[in-house]
C-alpha cells in the first residue's frame, strides 16, 4: 500500500480534529479498508484509527428500550452482547464475514462503507435505526444513498447506532460463495406499528426497503402474505454469481423464509 | 519510521516500522517469525491468523501499529518450551490434518480460538467456524476430525484415518 | 491388525512437526543478505501492441536499482514447451515464442511488460507505477470457436492462425468410428464445458535468486514441484547456464497441484537479474498476481457421442474438443488435451472404436496447463456424463449399464493406444455400493423430500494413467524429456540412511512414506531413514512430483537402489561371517548365515563398509551408497467408483453435498493415512470444480474473478466427511512395489458424480433437465429448473 500518516486518538473530539486534514480517512476495523489499500485502490494521506476510543465501544439498552451500539463495537461483541435484547441483530452479526473478521470489523465501519452486499445496512434500514454521528442523528431511511454512498459528510464519524427493538425479526442471508457476503440478504422486522423489510446484496442502488412486502406483511405477518409478490429484476445486480432474475427471485424466497423464521 | 512495541508469545518486542507495515509483515520480516503465512491479499485465506489480546485476527488485515501494546500469540508460541506439541497440534499430526502445511498455522490458531469459546464444538460448528481458513490440500476432513479429537470427542466412528 | 511401521503402516508424518510449529522453510521464508526486490509491471489489457516504454521517471525514484524491459531479453531464449504434438496431418504444432518479458505485444492481462528491481518491495511497486507504457489496444481473442473463425485476430502475428494443432486420435480409426455411429441402435450426444480453474495452492509462487560472481554460480530458490526440470529448462533453453553453474532449490512447497511444475518467466527473470546487477533478488507473488500469472487448468469445450447396440453395449465413442492453450504454450500445455486426455477415453469400458479430435487454440488469456488430473478429469467427466445421459435415455440403471460394459480381462489393450495392466472394476463397484450404502438411498431420499428438498444420487467410475512413461514411448509421442526418476540411497557409517529422491513432496508426505519402504526392505526402524529432496546440489537428478508418479516411479528407483545396497551389504556380511554370499539372509536388520546361528547386525555391516579394516577390498569398494534410475515399462492405471448424494433446494437451486463415497484401487498401499488424505483433498477439488470454481473472462479478456472475493474456493462447510475405501487392490504388475498412485484420483473421479447426482435430483423432482455445465451454481440450477 501507499504510505500514509497515522493517528490513534482516544476521544471522539480528537478523532474529529484529526480527520479535519486533507485526505484523512477513519479506520474502523480495517477489514475492508486495509485490503483495499493493499491493492492500492485507496490512498488516504492519513488514517485515523478509531479503535482506541473507548466511548465508541459497547452495547447498551437505552431508557426507551432501544439498543444503542457504539460505532467502534465489533461484530463479535454485538453477536454476544445483543443476543438477549435483539437476537435477530445478534444473529446477523454472528454471521458477518468469518470469526477473525468479526473480531476486528465494526458496525460503524460497515455502515460508513455501505457495501451493497453487507449485512448491517439491512439491519439498520430494516429496523428503522438511527445513525448517530459526532455532529447529528440521521434516520436510516435518509442515511443509505446507494452503493458505497451515505449521508455522512467528510470527516463525520458514526459514534453509535440506535436500534428500536422489534417484536419479531429475522435476517436471512444467501451467501455469495466466494466472498461470503450476501448474494441476497433480507431483514424483516415486525413492530407494533407495522413491518419493515430491507434487502441487501440485490439492488444496483444498494440496500433498499421492499415496500410492497412491508404493506402485505403489515396486514398479515405470514410467509403466505408475500408469496405472490416479486421485485422487478430490472434494478437488480446481475453478475457472475447470479443473474438479475435470480436475485429478484431470491429476494422473494429470503423474505418468506425470514418471515417464517421470525414467527 | 515509528516505533511499535508489543508482547509476542510472551516476550516484549519492539521495532521501528513504516506506518504502513502490516502486523503480518512485522512478525515475518522484523521478528523472523515466518510461521505466520500470507496466502492472499483480500482477507479470505486465513493463513496469517494470529491472536491479538486473545482474539483470532488476520494479521495481514491489521496494521502493526494497531497492535501496539497488545499481546500477540503466533504459531511459534503454541508448543511447549521443550518442543512438545500442544493438544491441537498433536491432534493435527495424529489425524493427518495437514499436508503441505501452508494453511496449517492459521488452522491451528483458528482452532485454538474456537475451542477457547466452545470446548466441545459439533462438526457443523467447526465447519462454520473455519469459514475464514482455506485449505487446498486436505479437503477439510482430517482438519475437522483433528479439532473434534482435540476437544476430547471420540472420532473413531468418522471414516478413515 | 494395522501395521505399526513399514509398508502398510499409517505412520504419523514427521514433516508435520515443523509445519505445526511454524518452523517450515518455504521459499518466502528465505532471505538472502542484501537482496533487492522485484515488482513486475503487468499488462492490464488482454491484447495490445507496445509502441513504447519510458522508464526515465521510474528509474529516478527512491530505491530503484534497475528497470528491465523486453529489450533486455533480446537474444535471450524464450520459455520452452516440453511436448511437441503432431497434428492429424503429421505436421508439428504451431509453437510461438514465449519471451520472459513482453516483446512487441502483450497477449494476456498479467503478461509482464517490465520489471523493477529496488531496495524494497514497496519501492519497486511505486516505481513500476511510474513507468509509462504506450500500448495500442488490439481486439482480444477470448472465445475459442471465434478464435478459429476466418479472419480472426491473431494472438501471434507470425503464426498462420490461432490453431495450435488439430489432433486426431486414432486417425486411422476415424472412418470405422463414423460408420459405427451411423449404424448404431442408439446414440447419445452431449455438449459440455469443462470449466477453467485456477489451481490456487495456498502458497503463492516465490523466486529468490542469488549469484556468486567469483565462481559464476547462480542459485535459484523457487516454489517448484521439480527443481531439476526447472534447472534444465531455464539453464539450457532460456538463460544458457550449464547445470554445474546453476543450483535450483525448492524448499518446503505449499501445495502445487500442477501449477508449480512449469517453468515461469519470474524464475528466469530473477536468475537473470541477479547476474545482471550482481545482487540477490526476490520476487513474491501476491494472490492477485497469481490469478493472472499462474498457469490455469481445464477449459475444454467438448461434444461427445456414445453409440450403443440394441443390447446396450457400447460400440463407439467420438469426441470433438476445443482446448484452450491461453496466450502462450506453458511447459506441458500441449500434452494435456492430447496424450493425457485422448488416451483415457476408453475409461473402464470395452468400447471397441474410439476417435478423439482436439483443436488446441490460442486466446488472449492466461496460459492453461496441467492441473490436478490434467486431461484425465476432462476425459472422465465427458465419458461418465454421457453414459449417465444414455442410461436415462434408454431407461436403464446407470450402474447396470456401466457394469455391463466393464473391461473384465487384463491386460487390456484399448483402442486409444494404452494397455491397462490390471484392474477389477466389478470389485470396486461392489465395494462402492457397500461403503456408499446405496441400498439405503431410497430412505434417505424420502427423508430429504419430507423436508422439501430434492435428493439425487450420482455414481461414476474413473480410470487414470499415472506415472507417465516409458521414456522411449513418450519420446515418440513428442515429449522432450525423459520421464524416469532417480534415487540415491546413502548408508552412513553408523547405519543411518539418507535417501536422495528426484521426487519432491509438496504436501504428499514423502519424508514419511518413502522411509517406510526402505526401512521395511532392510528390517530397520523408519527413524533411521530420512529423505533429502528439492535441491539440485544435493540430489543426483530427478523429474519431480506430478501425475501421481512419485511412489510409482521414484519409489521404484528407491527400491532398486535399496536392492543394490542389500546385495552389497550381503557381500560384506558374508565376508564378516566367513560364509558364502549365497547363504546370507537379511531379516529384521540382521544378516545371518542360513542354517546357522551366525549373524551380524545391519550397523556392523555399515561400519565395516566405512571402516574397512576387515573387508573384501579386492572384491568390492568401501562405502555403501547406490543410485538407481528407474524408467517404468508402462503407465499405472488406478481406477475406482465414486458415489455422491446431493440435496437440491428447489426454491434457491442450492446444491449441498450430503454424502460422498469413494472406492479406489491404488494397488498396494504404503501409508493408508496419507492415501486417504490424498483422496480427501482430490475430492474437495473435484467438488470445487463441480459446484464452485470457474475462472471467467469477459470479452475484453479481463478475468472477472481474480481474487478470493469472487473466485469461490471450497470451504470446510462446502464438503462433508467422506467415506473412502481402498481395500480393492490389484497391484501394478510392472513396478516393484505394485503401487499405482493416488494423488489425482479424487479430482478426476468426483466431478461427474456430483453433476450426475444433481441431474438425478432434478429429475426426481419432475424437472426434465439433462445437463448443467459446471460449476453447478445455485443460479444455474435455478435457471435450469425454470428454463
Amino acid at each position: 500500500m501507499y504510505n500514509f500518516e497515522f493517528e490513534k486518538p482516544s476521544t471522539i473530539a480528537d478523532a474529529v480534529a484529526a480527520l479535519g486534514s486533507e485526505d484523512a480517512q477513519a479506520l474502523g476495523g480495517g477489514q475492508t479498508l486495509i485490503p483495499t489499500m493493499k491493492q492500492r485502490l485507496a490512498s488516504p494521506a492519513k488514517l485515523v484509527s478509531l479503535s482506541g476510543i473507548a466511548e465508541m465501544k459497547g452495547v447498551c439498552v437505552e431508557d426507551d428500550g432501544s439498543l444503542a451500539i457504539g460505532g467502534g463495537t465489533t461484530h463479535a461483541t454485538v453477536a454476544s452482547e445483543a443476543a438477549g435484547t435483539f437476537p435477530a441483530l445478534a444473529n446477523l452479526a454472528s454471521h458477518i464475514g468469518d470469526p477473525a473478521v468479526r473480531n476486528r470489523g465494526t458496525i460503524g465501519g460497515s455502515l460508513a462503507n455501505n457495501d451493497p452486499s453487507a449485512c448491517y445496512p439491512a439491519a439498520a434500514l430494516g429496523s428503522g435505526a438511527t445513525i448517530r454521528t459526532n455532529a447529528r442523528e440521521i434516520a436510516a431511511d435518509d442515511y443509505f444513498q446507494g452503493m458505497f454512498t451515505t449521508a455522512l459528510d467528510e470527516g463525520e464519524i458514526i459514534t453509535s447506532v440506535r436500534f428500536p427493538v422489534p417484536q419479531a425479526a429475522n435476517y436471512q442471508k444467501f451467501l455469495q460463495p466466494a466472498s461470503r457476503f450476501a448474494l441476497v440478504g433480507v431483514f424483516v422486522a415486525r413492530f407494533a406499528d407495522g413491518v419493515r423489510v430491507a434487502v441487501t446484496g440485490a439492488s444496483e442502488d444498494g440496500v433498499f426497503r421492499w415496500s410492497e412486502a412491508e404493506q402485505a406483511l403489515s396486514g398479515s405477518f405470514s410467509a403466505d402474505a408475500v408469496s405472490g409478490l416479486s421485485v422487478d429484476p430490472g434494478g437488480m445486480i446481475g453478475d457472475l454469481h447470479g443473474t438479475k432474475e435470480y436475485r429478484a427471485h431470491l429476494v422473494g424466497v429470503m423474505t418468506r423464509r425470514a418471515v417464517a423464521a421470525a414467527g | 519510521m515509528t516505533q511499535v512495541s508489543m508482547t509476542v508469545n510472551g516476550k516484549a518486542v519492539s521495532g521501528d516500522v513504516e506506518v504502513r507495515t502490516l502486523l503480518s509483515s512485522f512478525l515475518r520480516d522484523h521478528l523472523s517469525l515466518t510461521g505466520t503465512h500470507v496466502g492472499c491479499d483480500t482477507g479470505q485465506c486465513g493463513a496469517c491468523m494470529v491472536h491479538v489480546d486473545g482474539d483470532a485476527v488476520k494479521s495481514c488485515n491489521m496494521l502493526a501499529l494497531e497492535a501496539d501494546g497488545a499481546q500477540v500469540d503466533t504459531i511459534e508460541g503454541q508448543a511447549a518450551e521443550d518442543g512438545t506439541l500442544n493438544t491441537i497440534q498433536q491432534a493435527f499430526q495424529d489425524h493427518h490434518g495437514l499436508q503441505c502445511g501452508f494453511c496449517t498455522p492459521g488452522m491451528v490458531m483458528s482452532a485454538a480460538a474456537l475451542l477457547k469459546d466452545n470446548p466441545q464444538p459439533t462438526e457443523a460448528e467447526i465447519r462454520a467456524y473455519l469459514e475464514g481458513n482455506i485449505c487446498r490440500c486436505t479437503g477439510y476432513h482430517n482438519i475437522v476430525k483433528a479439532i473434534m479429537a482435540a476437544s476430547g470427542q471420540d472420532v473413531g466412528a468418522i471414516a478413515a484415518e | 491388525m494395522p501395521k505399526d511401521s513399514g509398508i502398510g503402516a499409517s505412520s504419523k508424518r514427521r514433516e508435520d512437526v515443523r509445519f505445526l510449529t511454524g518452523t517450515g522453510n518455504y521459499t518466502d521464508d528465505i532471505n538472502v543478505h542484501g537482496q533487492a526486490y522485484v515488482h513486475f509491471l503487468r499488462s492490464d489489457v488482454a491484447h495490445g501492441r507496445i509502441n513504447g516504454i519510458n522508464t526515465d521517471a521510474a528509474a529516478a525514484m527512491p530505491g530503484v536499482v534497475r528497470i528491465f524491459t523486453g529489450a533486455d531479453f533480446e537474444g535471450v531464449g524464450g520459455l520452452p514447451c516440453g511436448w511437441q504434438v503432431t497434428d492429424k496431418h503429421g505436421e508439428p504444432m504451431q509453437e510461438p515464442p514465449h519471451p520472459v518479458l513482453a516483446q512487441g505485444k502483450v497477449r494476456h492481462v498479467g503478461d509482464p511488460i517490465a520489471a523493477v528491481v529496488a531496495d524494497s518491495a514497496e519501492q519497486a511497486r511505486d516505481a513500476a507505477e511510474a513507468i509509462e507504457v504506450d500500448i495500442e489496444d488490439l481486439p482480444a481473442v477470448i472465445d475459442m470457436k471465434a478464435a478459429l473463425a476466418d479472419g480472426a485476430t491473431k494472438v501471434h502475428d507470425d503464426l498462420t492462425s490461432n490453431l495450435c494443432y488439430d489432433w486426431g486420435f486414432v486417425e486411422e480409426n476415424k472412418a470405422a468410428v463414423d460408420e459405427a455411429i451411423a449404424n448404431a441402435a442408439h446414440v447419445t450426444t452431449l455438449e459440455l464445458v469443462n470449466n477453467r480453474l485456477v489451481a490456487n495452492p495456498m502458497e503463492p509462487r516465490v523466486a529468490v535468486a542469488d549469484y556468486n560472481r567469483a565462481n559464476d554460480e547462480s542459485t535459484l530458490y523457487t516454489t517448484s514441484q521439480n527443481p531439476h526440470v526447472i534447472r534444465l529448462l531455464m539453464g539450457a533453453f532460456v538463460l544458457g547456464i550449464p547445470e554445474h553453474k546453476l543450483r535450483v532449490v525448492a524448499p518446503d512447497v505449499g501445495g502445487g497441484f500442477g501449477t508449480k511444475i512449469f517453468h515461469y518467466a519470474e524464475e528466469a527473470f530473477c536468475t537473470f537479474a541477479a547476474r545482471a546487477i550482481n545482487r540477490p533478488v526476490k520476487w513474491t507473488s501476491s494472490r492477485s498476481e497469481a490469478f493472472i500469472s499462474d498457469a490455469q487448468g481445464r477449459d475444454h469445450v467438448t461434444r461427445i457421442e456414445l453409440a450403443l447396440d440394441a443390447d446396450n453395449n457400447f460400440t463407439a465413442i467420438r469426441t470433438e474438443t476445443h482446448a484452450n492453450m491461453g496466450a502462450y504454450l506453458s511447459t506441458f500445455a500441449s500434452s494435456v488435451p492430447t496424450w493425457l486426455h485422448g488416451t483415457l477415453m476408453a475409461g473402464n469400458y470395452k468400447t471397441p472404436l474410439i476417435y478423439v479430435n482436439v483443436k488446441a487454440v490460442f486466446t488472449n488469456t492466461v496460459p492453461v496447463d496441467a492441473y490436478r488430473g490434467a486431461g484425465r478429469p476432462e476425459a472422465t467427466f465427458q465419458l461418465e456424463r454421457v453414459i449417465d445421459k444414455a442410461a436415462r435415455e434408454l431407461g436403464v440403471d446407470p450402474i447396470a449399464l456401466r457394469r455391463q460394459n466393464f473391461i473384465t480381462e487384463f491386460p487390456y489393450a484399448t483402442p486409444v493406444a494404452v494397455e491397462y495392466d490390471t484392474g477389477n472394476y466389478v470389485a470396486t463397484m461392489d465395494k462402492l455400493e457397500e461403503v456408499a450404502d446405496l441400498s439405503g438411498f431410497a430412505a434417505r431420499r424420502a427423508a430429504s423430500e419430507a423436508k422439501g428438498m430434492l435428493r439425487g444420487l450420482g455414481v461414476n467410475c474413473y480410470i487414470e494413467a499415472c506415472g507417465i512413461a516409458p521414456s522411449n514411448l513418450v519420446g515418440q509421442l513428442g515429449a522432450r524429456a525423459g520421464l524416469y526418476d532417480v534415487a540415491t540411497v546413502r548408508v552412513n557409517a553408523t547405519g543411518s540412511i539418507s535417501v536422495m529422491t528426484g521426487a519432491h513432496s509438496h504436501g504428499q508426505g514423502h519424508e514419511t512414506a518413502f522411509p517406510q519402504v526402505v526401512a521395511d526392505m532392510l528390517g530397520i526402524d523408519e527413524s533411521m531413514v530420512n529423505i533429502v529432496h528439492g535441491d539440485t546440489a544435493k540430489i543426483p537428478h530427478g523429474m519431480g512430483t506430478y501425475g501421481s508418479r512419485s511412489l510409482a516411479v521414484c519409489g521404484s528407483a528407491m527400491v532398486r537402489a535399496t536392492e543394490k545396497i542389500i546385495n552389497k551389504a550381503k557381500k560384506i556380511a558374508a565376508h564378516l561371517m566367513e560364509a558364502s554370499e549365497a547363504d546370507i539372509e537379511l531379516k529384521d536388520g540382521q544378516f545371518s548365515v542360513a542354517g546357522t546361528d551366525k549373524s551380524v547386525a545391519w550397523g556392523d555391516v555399515c561400519l565395516a563398509a566405512y571402516v574397512p579394516h576387515n573387508y573384501p577390498l579386492e572384491d568390492i569398494e568401501p562405502g555403501l551408497e547406490e543410485t538407481a534410475f528407474y524408467d517404468p515399462a508402462n503407465f499405472t492405471y488406478p481406477a475406482g467408483a465414486y458415489a455422491c448424494e446431493v440435496e437440491v433446494d428447489p426454491e434457491t437451486g442450492k446444491v449441498s453435498i450430503e454424502r460422498f463415497s469413494a472406492a479406489d484401487d491404488f494397488g498396494n498401499i504404503i501409508n493408508p493415512m496419507i492415501v486417504d488424505g490424498q483422496v480427501h483433498g482430490g475430492l474437495a477439488q473435484g467438488i470445487g470444480q463441480a459446484l464452485l470454481e470457474h475462472a471467467i473472462y469477459d470479452e475484453s479478456g479481463q478475468l472477472l474473478n481474480a481474487s478470493y472475493m469472487d473466485y469461490a474456493m471450497p470451504r470446510a462447510d462446502d464438503v462433508p466427511f467422506y467415506e473412502v475405501d481402498h481395500s480393492c487392490q490389484t497391484p501394478c504388475t510392472h513396478n516393484p512395489l505394485g503401487v499405482k498412485g493416488c494423488g489425482e484420483a479424487g479430482a478426476i473421479g468426483s466431478p461427474p458424480a456430483v453433476v450426475n447426482a444433481v441431474i438425478d435430483a432434478l429429475q426426481s423432482g419432475g424437472k426434465n433437465v439433462t445437463h448443467i455445465d459446471m460449476p453447478v451454481s445455485p443460479s444455474r440450477v435455478w435457471a435450469a429448473m425454470n428454463g
